[in-house]
């Protein structure tokens, strides 16, 4: 079938301010994308500028606005998305070229909530038991690939450059609930400052936009609810 | 820009970042990737980690070593594979300790399941030795070893493309690389080096490999007058989604997922009684593509098998293999609740690559002379521990193993050792192929860099595949060398200096045309069949002239000189018939 795809394009080097450009070409309903991307790279605008490493959505490396939502360009089809499509980077995130962004506030924010385990005890000689309880617990948050389609589908995000942002809060959430973990306080003072947790506005996009189906503004209230009544 | 470290890690995958944990606090340290790490691909690894650790039912590390030993076709280093045994143990509690999500036992210990070649009592049934994290325990490994970085202050280099490896007086003293944001081009001087590039499954058609694997790591060591070891030993994974090559673990099959040709038939039971599905990958391969010869493909087109994981119930499945159950439905529009998913051999891993010996260290000869200040490790390594073809989860451990054994040796040595300096014009070689590729806008480069790419990964997919013969490979070496003659005229629109990905992409296509040349000469002049490398025209394995792995020397004018051969390490175990 025939697609038009309207591409939003800037070149720091030769560009003032971003601009559209279409391109129409063939492509099979069960494409993805991101192999329209290529096609579109490859044989005719060489120009053309993405990030892109896995084409499965595992890694995280094409998040954009895909007709207007924050979607994976990998895990997109153009059967999903019909004849007309349009391409453009994420917003909340400064454009470098094309539909590349900088990444480096969004990965800031994510170290901020010290996304390691924290754990002062030594360790056993074998591994640390954990139930299968208490394993379900945090299993939905460990899922996050980093890609930032929640971060940037947040409107408290878009307006707020200091605004921690869903995706750090669900890396946050990922070890505050795991009971191998004793560093829940240190991040939750952190998630509870001023452009922390309370920021979210319960928008619901970033629920949306996570490729993963990781729920986030049900992890998001979680967290708010510890803090309120601490209580997990 | 010019930077000097005490070590520096190239890749920041699972080896990378393994290796670079080791190197905290030993001296100054820099991890440099063409990626942000979260992106490597060790993140799209699904199945498992194993290691002996027995929480399910008896094991133990002589057992995994004999697995990966006959898994290997015997063409595994067996010093290597008795490391990776033994010290895999230590490796997963590492993880655990560091966080990673494992899943668990009804007691609270690591739940370990089955999978591919890894048997009990030295091959009498299956055995649960793989750790997992549902069917994302390669995403897990990644987070878990980033995080570890982001504890430690790992300094990291990201989005930088690797160019040159640098040689001065006998011994690696760093690398160039071009920044991807503004162009530059980057000298790191380093008294060691560590490679954790990966593999370069992007010279297939149908691959599970990312965009990213073009083996650039490899290829640099390569030009740098580095052997390159086994490159015939490719694995084709037998469970790639049709016709897109994404992976289906084989995690599926150890849960209790089957294979099926058009008839309905678990065609698996009449090639391996014992094993049946879950024999090693690379016959599980073969078996897929008899079937598909004998005209018991499925579909249109006949070319493909079912993986049928529908008898396992909703539960085991939502439970066990939720990303998978996604790919089949998002790509393929397929329910695997109630239909078997369409699946072909896809192009996976790559079991050769840079010679080194249990430390990590980079050799240059069949003598194992060590080449002082480079090292390297998982996918981009060939140390050999996965001989003729590896076993499902041994990949994942390797990375950690032995990305912490070149950790912890290149911490040694910067103790010591001093820096040696930098060889005259050093930037002269990365700066003339950068121009070279820039000039494509001329008249006279009238060749899209695209179609070239696809020629090849065709021409690839076509004979040097699963199952291979003289005729086909003689027909590959030919094409190759048409299609490197064509690159020479290689074109390019974008001239800009900032994220020129289109650069980076013909760059890239450089790279991939070199392996895909080591790779199909080692073949062809491998003349037997062992593990992996499986040829029609020589179906047996010939222990007497081929129990050694090939080492390819590259020309000056980039193809493969000549090849030599070196002895496996042989101990514990005796080369036997591979029968599962």
């Amino acid at each position: 079938m025939q697609v038009a795809v309207k591409i939003l394009r800037f070149d720091p080097e030769k560009d003032k301010k971003a601009h559209f450009d279409t391109y129409e070409l063939e492509a099979d309903p069960l494409d993805r994308v991101l192999d329209v991307m290529n096609s579109i790279k490859w044989y005719k605008d060489g120009t053309l500028t993405f990030r892109r490493s896995c084409a499965h959505g595992v890694c995280g490396s094409d998040a954009m606005r895909i007709n207007g939502r924050n979607r994976l360009a990998c895990k997109v089809l153009v059967q999903d998305v019909g004849k007309k499509i349009q391409l453009e980077p994420m917003l909340g995130f400064k454009i470098i070229k094309d539909l590349v962004v900088d990444m480096e506030p969004f990965f800031d924010k994510y170290k901020s909530i010290k996304p390691y385990l924290i754990n002062y005890d030594e360790p056993p000689t074998g591994e640390r038991p954990q139930s299968l309880e208490e394993h379900e617990l945090f299993d939905e948050t460990t899922k996050c690939i980093l890609c930032g389609a929640c971060s940037g589908s947040c409107p408290p995000y878009w307006s707020n450059s200091e605004f921690i942002g869903p995706a750090a809060i669900v890396n946050a959430h990922r070890f505050i609930f795991d009971s191998r973990d004793q560093g829940a306080d240190e991040r939750l003072s952190v998630l509870s400052e001023g452009e922390g947790v309370w920021r979210c506005r319960t928008v619901f996009n970033c629920t949306d936009a996570c490729p993963r189906d990781i729920p986030v503004t049900k992890v998001i209230e979680q967290i708010k609810r510890v803090m309120l009544y601490n209580r997990k | 820009m010019y930077h000097k470290f005490d070590a520096i890690v190239i890749g920041a995958g699972g080896a990378g970042l393994s290796a670079a944990i080791k190197l905290v606090g030993k001296g100054n340290v820099a991890v440099i990737s063409k990626l942000y790490p979260s992106r490597s691909h060790t993140g799209a690894a699904q199945g498992g980690i194993c290691a002996a650790l027995g929480n399910n039912e008896e094991d133990h590390w002589e057992w995994h070593m004999f697995d990966t030993v006959k898994g290997g076709d015997y063409l595994t280093d067996q010093d290597a594979a008795e490391v990776l045994a033994k010290e895999a143990i230590d490796a997963i509690y590492e993880l655990e300790h560091m966080g990673l999500p494992f899943n668990r036992t009804p007691d609270g210990k690591i739940d370990q399941r089955r999978f591919g070649g890894h048997t009990r009592n030295y091959g009498e049934g299956p055995v649960r030795r793989s750790c997992y994290s549902a069917d994302r325990t390669g995403h897990m490994i990644l987070q878990t070893l980033y995080q570890q970085g982001i504890k430690n202050n790992v300094t990291f280099f990201n989005e930088f493309h690797l160019m040159d490896v640098l040689i001065n007086n006998g011994r690696c003293v760093g690398v160039t690389a071009i920044d991807i944001k503004t162009g530059e081009l980057h000298t790191f001087h380093s008294k060691a080096t560590i490679l954790a590039t990966g593999g370069y499954g992007r010279c297939w058609k149908v691959t599970s490999n990312a965009h990213a694997c073009t083996g650039d790591g490899m290829t640099s060591a390569y030009r740098a007058g580095i052997p390159l070891m086994d490159m015939e030993m490719y694995q084709f994974h037998p469970t790639g989604l049709y016709r897109i090559g994404i992976l289906l673990s084989e995690a599926a099959r150890g849960e209790g997922g089957i294979l099926r040709n058009s008839e309905g038939e678990r065609f698996c039971e009449r090639y391996a009684p014992t094993l049946k599905d879950l024999a090693p990958r690379d016959m599980v391969s073969r078996f897929i593509i008899q079937e598909i010869r004998e005209g018991r493909g499925a579909g249109p087109d006949k070319d493909y098998v079912y993986l049928h994981v529908d008898h396992l119930g909703k539960e085991v499945i939502d439970a066990k293999l939720p990303d998978i159950t996604d790919f089949a439905r998002t790509y393929l529009k397929v329910e695997p609740y109630t239909q078997g998913v369409p699946i072909q051999p896809t192009a996976h891993y790559a079991m050769g690559g840079v010679p080194t010996n249990v430390n990590g260290e980079v050799i240059v000869d069949e003598k194992g002379t060590v080449m002082p200040g480079l090292y390297a490790a998982g996918e981009v390594a060939c140390v050999s521990v996965h001989g003729a073809n590896r076993l499902g989860t041994n990949s994942l451990v390797d990375l950690v193993v032995f990305g912490r054994r070149a950790g912890m040796q290149a911490a040694e040595y910067i103790k010591t050792a001093d820096f040696e300096s930098l060889p005259d014009k050093h930037e002269t070689g990365s700066k003339d192929l950068i121009n070279w590729v820039n000039a494509g806008t001329g008249q006279s480069r009238t060749e899209n860099a695209a179609n070239i790419r696809k020629e090849l990964q065709t021409e690839m997919q076509q004979n040097v595949q699963v199952v291979r013969d003289e005729k086909g490979m003689s027909h590959a070496m030919s094409k190759i060398a048409e299609l490197k003659e064509r690159y020479q005229k290689v074109k390019i629109q974008d001239v800009s200096s900032k994220f020129n990905t289109e650069r980076l992409e013909t760059l890239e296509l450089g790279s991939l045309l070199e392996l895909a040349e080591a790779t199909t000469k080692g073949a062809l002049e491998r003349k037997e069949s062992r593990g992996a490398h499986y040829r029609e025209d020589m179906l047996n394995r010939d222990d007497v002239n081929f129990l050694a792995h090939t080492l390819a020397y590259r020309s000056d004018d980039g193809g493969v000189s000549r090849l030599a051969y070196k002895p496996v390490v042989i101990t514990r175990f005796q080369p036997k018939e591979r029968k599962y």
